[in-house]
């Protein structure tokens, strides 16, 4: 016998703008938080050359000791580039000091490929069920 | 094989306002280039601080098979499910609603946040540009908000128009970045570029023992998460499939030509970057080609790379809105967003409370200045994109083998390329865990969220039937 077609709720229009609004405020949790809270963006270490060392006065600014270009890794082409983009060594040595961490943390990165491999399983599990409903009012009817 | 598409998404509804048919291969080229050729002039050098300047060329290379394989697999699909959404419109018929679900919300979030980050450089360059005319301090934020203000409302009155004027700022751009390379004589090696010396990088021992690699080979994978931003976008083209004149010649020829254009830009602005700006201001530049062109001392190339730089922000942005709103159309017209966004102007035929809908999003992360961490959030949604499209074009095989149903295009040597693609997608989750773990993490935990959210609360809106619009027979194994 055939089956008959699945009729969906009528959605009200408060419902519609509470949905709207959960979506919105669930886009802005996403990708509000982690920058709020500091956690986007990059894991960096600073490390200083041998004989450099760096204090950070009260007003931010920082105070640099034993800079030199070859020190920093630069040659003399590059030292004359950073010159001519209007770096001195004090603000070169800001950017080239710090570096990428990436120090592995196993456990984290475990931890992360089940979440990545768990949530595109369950995906494929969900959208199979729902695939077969579409299917079968589909062709089936 | 449009024939069929067009009776598909007709068929459905047929007293609904279909969106228009107005486009050609020239504007599938363009909404394509569009969007991504901003990837040259900002962004992708941030892989020249994870993995040095060699590094960022590898994860160019190599990313950029990455989405030669999401092109190829992209085309084959695309051209035979030609329905507003692209991908999203794929995965409702072979894969089923919640993957659709995803699908939609990946395309609005990565190109909402490409969009973000268009006008936050397009903010920062007039900033720029104010403080070389003696103006310092201007505020970036008003212009922000101006530029997605104005393309959306270009947006709203039409695509024909929109698109029209990416295929113009779009060719501008792309033809700066060829007059800077000649501008830097190429064939006159240490008279403007210096590779040699500016590629003797020395790495520190204890990061890495590869000459010329700052981080090692570690670095190089690492680069790969921002060496998607050469590309990041390109299977935009597909968005516009309901509104492509002929989609089986179209969306390749546009998608293709698209691709090879941006191989040409992505390889000639790595090497216009490298031979001029030392990699650790390289690695954190705002747009490194318009430092190049200060670096030549010619003004005329300085004013051009910077009408080219907004050209390009300004060109992505447009896209972004185009696309990200058809992908929030197409789920509110199958109802798994509220009807509401479904509605089309009656006068213009565009979605024109989809594209008003995204506006705060694009405006307020536009606002954070963080250029970094908003491509990130458009680059992990890109990724869980094309981790998909392995998943995709395997099970639209293995539903309608070839033969069982005319496809406007055939991807060759499956399944090479969705084994390639997966493999890649893989590495490059890899690569954002590296630096950026924490972010990867919300990210993934976000879009569990919209998944149960979709299960539990949207899905029994959707009309079962509906969800499958072609005019193809049932698919094997049903």
């Amino acid at each position: 016998m055939a089956k008959s077609a699945y009729q969906p709720p009528r959605q009200s229009t408060l419902g519609q703008i509470i949905d709207s609004v959960v979506i919105l405020g669930a886009v802005f949790l996403a990708l509000w938080l982690p920058i709020a809270a500091n956690l986007a963006g990059a894991d960096t270490k600073q490390i200083l050359p041998p004989g450099v060392t760096v204090a950070e006065n009260a007003d931010g600014s920082k105070t640099w000791t034993g800079l030199t270009w070859e020190g920093l890794g630069q040659n003399a082409t590059m030292q004359a580039q950073w010159e001519k983009l209007g770096y001195s060594i004090e603000d070169a040595a800001g950017l080239i000091t710090v570096w990428f961490d990436y120090e592995i943390n196993w456990l984290l990165a475990l931890v992360t490929a089940v979440v990545v491999i768990g949530y595109f399983a369950i995906l494929l599990y969900y959208s199979e069920r729902e695939y077969k409903e579409v299917i079968a009012e589909k062709f089936d009817r | 094989m449009s024939d069929s598409a067009v009776t598909a998404t007709q068929t459905a509804n047929p007293n609904a306002i279909n969106l228009k048919k107005v486009l050609g291969p020239v504007h599938v080229w363009a909404l394509g280039v569009g969007i991504v050729l901003v990837g040259e002039f900002m962004g992708w050098n941030y892989s020249v601080a994870k993995g040095g300047a060699y590094g960022s060329l590898i994860a160019c290379w190599v990313i950029g098979l990455l989405y030669t394989c999401v092109a190829m697999i992209d085309s084959e699909i695309t051209s035979t499910v030609a329905a507003a959404g692209g991908q999203y419109a794929q995965a409702k018929h072979t894969t089923g609603p919640l993957m659709a679900f995803n699908v939609g919300i990946y395309l609005v979030m990565a190109y909402t946040m490409l969009e973000a980050a268009d006008v936050l450089v397009f903010g920062d360059l007039v900033s720029i540009g104010a403080g070389e005319l003696g103006r310092e301090g201007v505020d970036p934020k008003p212009f922000v908000f101006l530029a997605v203000a104005v393309l959306a409302w270009l947006n709203y009155r039409g695509v024909f128009m929109a698109l029209s004027v990416n295929f113009l700022i779009t060719a501008v751009a792309f033809f700066s970045i060829i007059i800077l390379w000649v501008g830097v004589q190429p064939f006159s090696p240490g008279e403007i570029t210096q590779h040699a010396e500016m590629l003797a990088i020395v790495p520190l021992p204890e990061l890495s023992s590869v000459q010329g690699l700052p981080y090692g080979w570690l670095g190089v994978l690492a680069a790969f998460q921002f060496g998607t931003w050469y590309y990041l976008g390109i299977e935009g083209t597909c968005q516009a499939a309901e509104e492509v004149r002929s989609a089986g010649r179209s969306l390749p020829l546009g998608t293709m030509s698209g691709m090879i254009t941006l191989l040409i830009a992505a390889s000639l602005t790595w090497w216009i970057c490298a031979g001029m700006l030392p990699w650790d201001y390289l690695g954190q530049a705002l747009a490194p080609l318009y430092d190049a062109s200060k670096m030549t001392g010619s003004n005329f190339l300085v004013v051009l790379l910077w009408v080219a730089t907004v050209f390009s922000a300004i060109a992505s942005a447009n896209g972004c809105i185009n696309d990200a709103s058809r992908a929030w159309f197409s789920m509110g017209r199958d109802r798994y967003l509220p009807q509401w966004f479904a509605a089309v102007h009656p006068r213009y035929r565009t979605p024109y409370r989809s594209i008003l809908f995204l506006i705060p999003i694009a405006v307020a992360f536009g606002f954070t200045g963080l250029l970094a961490q908003t491509i990130t959030f458009s680059i992990v949604s890109g990724l869980l994109g094309y981790t998909f499209m392995p998943i995709n074009l395997t099970k639209f095989r293995r539903k309608w083998p070839l033969g069982s149903i005319k496809r406007g295009f055939v991807s060759p040597m499956h399944p090479i390329p969705a084994i390639v693609l997966m493999t890649l997608c893989v590495l490059t989750f890899f690569a954002v865990f590296l630096g950026f773990g924490t972010q990867l993490f919300v990210m993934i935990g976000f879009y569990i969220f919209i998944s149960l959210y979709f299960v539990y609360r949207r899905y029994k809106y959707v009309r079962r039937g509906d969800q499958f619009t072609m005019a193809w027979p049932k698919p094997q194994g049903y």
